[in-house]
């Protein structure tokens, strides 16, 4: 009887072991554990025998039936993992194709350093200040201490508007701003201001239009070291070369004074960045701040230049082209 | 302003080489430019001469030369130069010389003939000069001299780039000034002797405009020998600072001029007639000038005139008519101040600028005007000889030389260092100001070659570049801190910028000045803002659009192969002068298929929704009501402008088909342009609660005219909002089959929720009812 039921649990086992497939899988169930089964019909067995056998026997009618069942549960689990497997594999995709929609477009070169720029002056607490770019001659020259005949003034190096009225140019720099910003605020005053300028120049290394950005510190006991160490920390930060060797050569600007120019040490020597000085009194004046109690400084730079020595352009003129296929490296 | 180091030197010469001195003037303010060698590198050249030339037997143009260099034996020379003679002194490399361009001299047989050297034109030793040959030196060179030792080869070229304010270092005498003081080597000036007069002839001079000109002298000098060569020590110095050598009369005034920095001026004094005048030129009187410029004077130009005519356009250039000529005997000598705003400008005027004119209308010494005549009469006797007559001068008020107070606290607060006031005098008598100290104050009296010296700060820059500008230290800042303000209810244009790239728009930058007809075609502005001057005919409106910018973008980037461009800019407009009325836009344009090529996405244009899309985006979270515009630049039908809280900001949509074809464009491109102002103005966000309570969605199909807008039914759904129809959103669009003609339907999505509680079909029943009586008023109906 243990042989048969021994014998029997093989042939299920086997059985169970030979199919891979769910509707067989039910059919094996059946044969063995279902209604009509032959596990079944041992257990059905159990009712005629006498109570001394019935223990015995049932115990390892049941063992046979468990062992059956566990088989079959992990053969149900075998299947249904192959087929998640299969399933999972036909769906693969092939990862290496792009993404599909819009790719990312871009800034503009000049918009970007004029970015980095604003973020190492606020840090500093500069905000930013702006202006119109058709001047007049009081906030392009006059409060700014530029004589009468002084020869920026002529029509070969400024642009000038036809107007009936006063004379008006297109701001040949940024220094306007500063006019404007000292004549609506009192001290402190802490700004930069970046923005187009035109000048009567076309050529490979000029544009009738560029940028330019102006900075102005004013306020009780700023001095002509403190210039020195604003503009040599941001130069440092810009190009991130804490060892950059920047000087400062007098120089004359009608607006300041003393002035200098900011040169930085590059690779073939001594290179011009910019202009600086300390506000000349006259300026003040002309905005109404008291130039005995505050002092200030300002300074002015290229953007287009800083643009090109940040990035490596080595041709002003690419930045106007509008050249997609140049721009579009500037993410 | 070009010199000879060795000038220089002959005046002050301090413990420097050439590049150290140049660093020092640098770190002046006098900023060297250019620093050059006078002659290249070479050697063994030397003075020699030839003694005697015979044909070479095989070579018509070879001659063979006997040559002595200073030794023993005469050295054998085939020469191929023209100009070689017997008698001549030349200058000869001899057998291991280097001559510039690494040209190795070496013992070679030329034709058969042994030749132990090579005579030597300009070129082959990169010098200058005149004669096609060799360089002939003059007949008492000594021979057997080096060559570098006998032309002072050894020298440099310093160009200064001055600063406008630094006139007084336009001479050997300003720089060698300046040196002396911020080295403090000693000066060795010029001396300068008063010439013995030996005859009583003058001219008398008229000073008839005394401010314009307050100092003039002159003096005659008689029977001067016009023929005299310049000595080849002023020919020399005059090459090595970029003038010219002319004549002697013309060389001595370019001499004093370089050695003193007084502008002179001689005359042919046979061609005057009568007394010399200074005046403003009468209006209608003319004038040619040595540079054969003739020009029609008017009357704020100072000229020096005679009895006749005008002769010289003061301090700026001679006349031709009363030149020095080869003929002339006897010359008058023109030493003068003119004031520098009569002379500043004027040469500008008339497209020219001389050394003369540059001199003046920034400020010569009126100190030394007679010095300078002393000296040039000096040069012209040595020179040229001649009567010496009596100077004629004329003074009537110079400019005043006010002191000017320096504060020693004052330079303390400006620099940002402390220097006691002795350092301070000592630094500025070094410059050759008169200084007096009174407890905190030093009162400086400009001399009269400094026209920068008016205001305190113009003393604290001389004590600033004294000291330095490197020894003032650079240490952080200390300062009062305070933070920015950060509006909630703005936003930079760096967030605008941002918004866009990301979705996939390249930026630019274009010029503000465009061509005319843009301004026409985008704007339908026939009177645009116009340049005096441009730079060139397309470039002379001011733009009131970014369109034609962009279109002219698009097409650049077409012309380059580019199959799809989308491109933005965000700048000024000028609709006015004012400054109110230059307004900032940004403007985008699209042209091509919405998408780049790519796997997976249909290849469809992309069209005025995609941009209006984009215009969403940038509003967000605002919403604007787009209306119907006509505008110039854009398709009537296609196109709309952009109303936010009533106010128009900007119009999209399609360039008109006009435009398409003339400028050359296969089909439309899409644009928008709008105002920064209301783009950087964000509403404040404040949070509401989140509903708990289901919501219930409705669809809605209408039917109605084509001309009817979908707007017009979302403006008046608008009304019925709160509280219980929460959101309602066009989905979809549909016409054709099925339709009438002329007729559309759209699909309304309803969003309904109450805040308190769950809606009943009761409600949402009525409130679906009041959008389709709505809906009814606006011409729609219910689709069947």
């Amino acid at each position: 009887m243990v042989a048969n039921m021994q014998a029997l649990l093989d042939a299920g086992l086997a059985a169970l072991d030979a199919t891979n497939d769910p509707v067989e899988l039910e059919i094996v169930k059946a044969h063995y554990i279902g209604k009509q089964g032959q596990i079944t019909a041992l257990m059905k067995l159990l009712a005629a025998m006498p109570a001394d056998e019935k223990k015995a026997f049932g115990a390892q009618v049941n063992q046979t039936k468990q062992a059956f069942e566990a088989a079959l549960n992990a053969k149900r689990d075998g299947i249904a993992a192959e087929k998640l497997a299969a399933q999972l594999a036909a769906e693969a995709l092939d990862v290496s194709l792009p993404g599909r929609g819009h790719a990312k477009g871009g800034l503009h070169p000049v918009t970007l350093v004029q970015q980095r720029i604003e973020a190492l002056f606020g840090s500093m607490g500069f905000a930013v200040a702006d202006g119109p770019e058709i001047e007049n001659d009081f906030h392009n020259f006059e409060a700014l201490n530029i004589p009468k005949n002084h020869p920026a003034r002529a029509m070969q190096d400024t642009f000038y508007i036809e107007s009936e009225g006063e004379p008006l140019v297109l701001r040949t720099h940024t220094s306007p701003i500063q006019v404007r910003y000292m004549l609506d605020n009192e001290p402190p005053i802490k700004i930069i201001a970046p923005g187009r300028v035109y000048r009567v120049d076309s050529d490979a290394t000029h544009s009738p239009m560029f940028h330019q950005m102006e900075g102005l510190w004013v306020e009780e006991g700023v001095s002509f070291a403190d210039l020195k160490s604003v503009i040599v920390d941001f130069l440092r930060r810009f190009f991130e070369r804490d060892d950059l060797e920047v000087r400062f050569r007098p120089s004359f600007f009608p607006f300041t004074e003393p002035s200098a120019e900011i040169d930085v040490k590059w690779s073939k020597g001594w290179m011009e960045v910019g202009g600086c000085g300390m506000v000349h009194p006259n300026v003040l004046k002309s905005v109404n701040i008291d130039s005995e109690k505050y002092t200030g400084f300002a300074f002015g730079i290229g953007l287009d230049r800083f643009a090109m020595l940040y990035y490596g352009v080595n041709d002003l003129r690419l930045f106007f082209e509008n050249d997609v296929s140049f721009l579009s490296q500037f993410k | 302003m070009q010199f000879s180091e060795q000038w220089l030197r002959s005046w002050v010469n301090p413990a420097l080489n050439s590049d150290e001195l140049a660093h020092l003037l640098t770190m002046a303010g006098l900023e060297v430019e250019e620093n050059e060698a006078a002659a290249p590198a070479f050697s063994d050249v030397f003075v020699a001469e030839v003694l005697s030339v015979s044909k070479h037997p095989d070579a018509d143009r070879l001659n063979v030369c006997s040559v002595n260099v200073g030794e023993a034996e005469p050295l054998q020379i085939v020469c191929g130069a023209p100009n070689v003679a017997a008698g001549l002194k030349v200058p000869c490399a001899r057998i291991g010389a280097v001559l510039p361009g690494n040209f190795k001299i070496k013992k070679a047989k030329v034709r058969g003939i042994e030749s132990s050297g090579m005579l030597c034109s300009g070129d082959e030793m990169g010098i200058a000069s005149d004669i096609d040959g060799l360089y002939e030196l003059p007949s008492d060179a000594p021979v057997g001299m080096p060559i570098r030792e006998f032309l002072a080869l050894d020298d440099r070229l310093l160009t200064l780039k001055l600063t406008p304010n630094r006139t007084d270092c336009l001479s050997i005498r300003g720089i060698a000034r300046e040196v002396a003081a911020l080295t403090k080597a000693s000066l060795s000036p010029v001396v300068i002797e008063t010439a013995a007069v030996n005859t009583d002839a003058t001219i008398a001079v008229a000073l008839n405009a005394a401010e314009a000109c307050p100092r003039y002298a002159g003096r005659l000098i008689q029977g001067i020998n016009q023929a005299a060569a310049t000595p080849d020590w002023m020919k020399q110095r005059l090459e090595r600072s970029g003038i010219r050598s002319i004549s002697a009369i013309v060389d001595i005034t370019n001499y004093v001029l370089l050695e003193l920095g007084q502008p002179m001026h001689a005359f042919d004094a046979a061609k005057l007639s009568g007394g010399v005048q200074v005046r403003f030129a009468k209006a209608g009187e003319s004038i040619t000038l040595l540079n054969e410029k003739e020009l029609k004077l008017s009357d704020d130009l100072l000229v020096i005139a005679d009895d006749r005519e005008v002769l010289a356009l003061a301090g700026i250039m001679g006349g031709l008519a009363s030149s020095v000529t080869e003929s002339t005997q006897d010359i008058f000598l023109e030493s003068a101040f003119f004031a520098p705003d009569v002379i500043a400008g004027k040469a500008r005027r008339f497209g020219f600028s001389s050394d003369s004119s540059h001199r003046f209308e920034r400020g010569i010494d009126f100190g030394n005007v007679r010095q300078a005549l002393e000296r040039a009469t000096q040069l012209v006797v040595d020179i040229c000889g001649g009567q010496v007559g009596p100077v004629t001068e004329q003074l009537t008020t110079l400019p005043a030389r006010t002191p000017v107070a320096l504060r020693v606290s004052r330079v303390a607060k400006v620099l940002g260092i402390s220097l006691p006031a002795t350092e301070i005098m000592a630094m500025l008598q070094g410059l050759g100001l008169a200084c007096e100290l009174a407890s905190d104050v030093i009162t400086v009296t400009p001399p009269s070659y400094r026209f920068d010296i008016e205001i305190e700060e113009d003393l604290i820059e001389e004590v600033a570049r004294v000291f330095g500008y490197d020894n003032i230290p650079v240490s952080p800042s200390l300062a009062r801190m305070s933070m920015l303000p950060q509006a909630g209810d703005r936003r930079s244009k760096n967030v605008l910028k941002s918004i866009l790239a990301s979705r996939n728009y390249q930026e630019t930058i274009s010029y503000a000045f465009v061509e005319e007809k843009w301004e026409t075609d985008f704007a339908a502005n026939s009177a645009p803002i116009r340049l005096m001057n441009p730079i060139a005919s397309q470039m002379s409106v001011m733009r009131s659009t970014l369109i034609g910018g962009l279109v002219a973008g698009l097409q650049h980037n077409l012309n380059r192969k580019q199959d799809r461009v989308r491109l933005f800019e965000l700048a000024r407009v000028f609709q006015g002068v004012a400054a109110h009325q230059q307004p900032e836009r940004m403007a985008a344009l699209a042209w091509g298929n919405r998408f780049a090529e790519q796997w997976g996405v249909a290849k469809e244009r992309v069209d005025f929704y995609d941009i209006k899309a984009d215009v969403e985006a940038l509003l967000a979270p605002r919403v604007a009501q787009y209306r119907r515009v006509n505008h110039p630049a854009l398709h009537p039908g296609r196109s709309a402008e952009v109303v936010l809280d009533g106010e128009v900001i900007g119009v999209l949509g399609e360039v008109h088909p006009q435009w398409v074809q003339s400028y050359g464009l296969a089909f439309a491109p899409v644009v928008f342009e709008l105002s920064v102002a209301a783009l950087t103005q964000v509403a404040k966000l404040q949070a509401e609660p989140i509903a708990k309570f289901q919501v219930v969605r409705r669809d809605l199909a209408l039917l109605m005219d084509e001309s009817l807008a979908a707007g017009t039914l979302l403006l008046a759904f608008e009304s019925l909002k709160s509280p219980i129809i929460s959101s309602v959103e066009v989905f979809d669009v549909y016409r054709g089959k099925g339709l009438p003609d002329g007729k559309k339907s759209l699909a309304f999505k309803i969003l309904l929720q109450d805040t308190l509680k769950t809606l009943t079909d009761e409600e949402i029943d009525i409130a679906v009812a009041k959008l389709l009586q709505k809906a009814e008023e606006c011409g729609a109906i219910l689709r069947a």
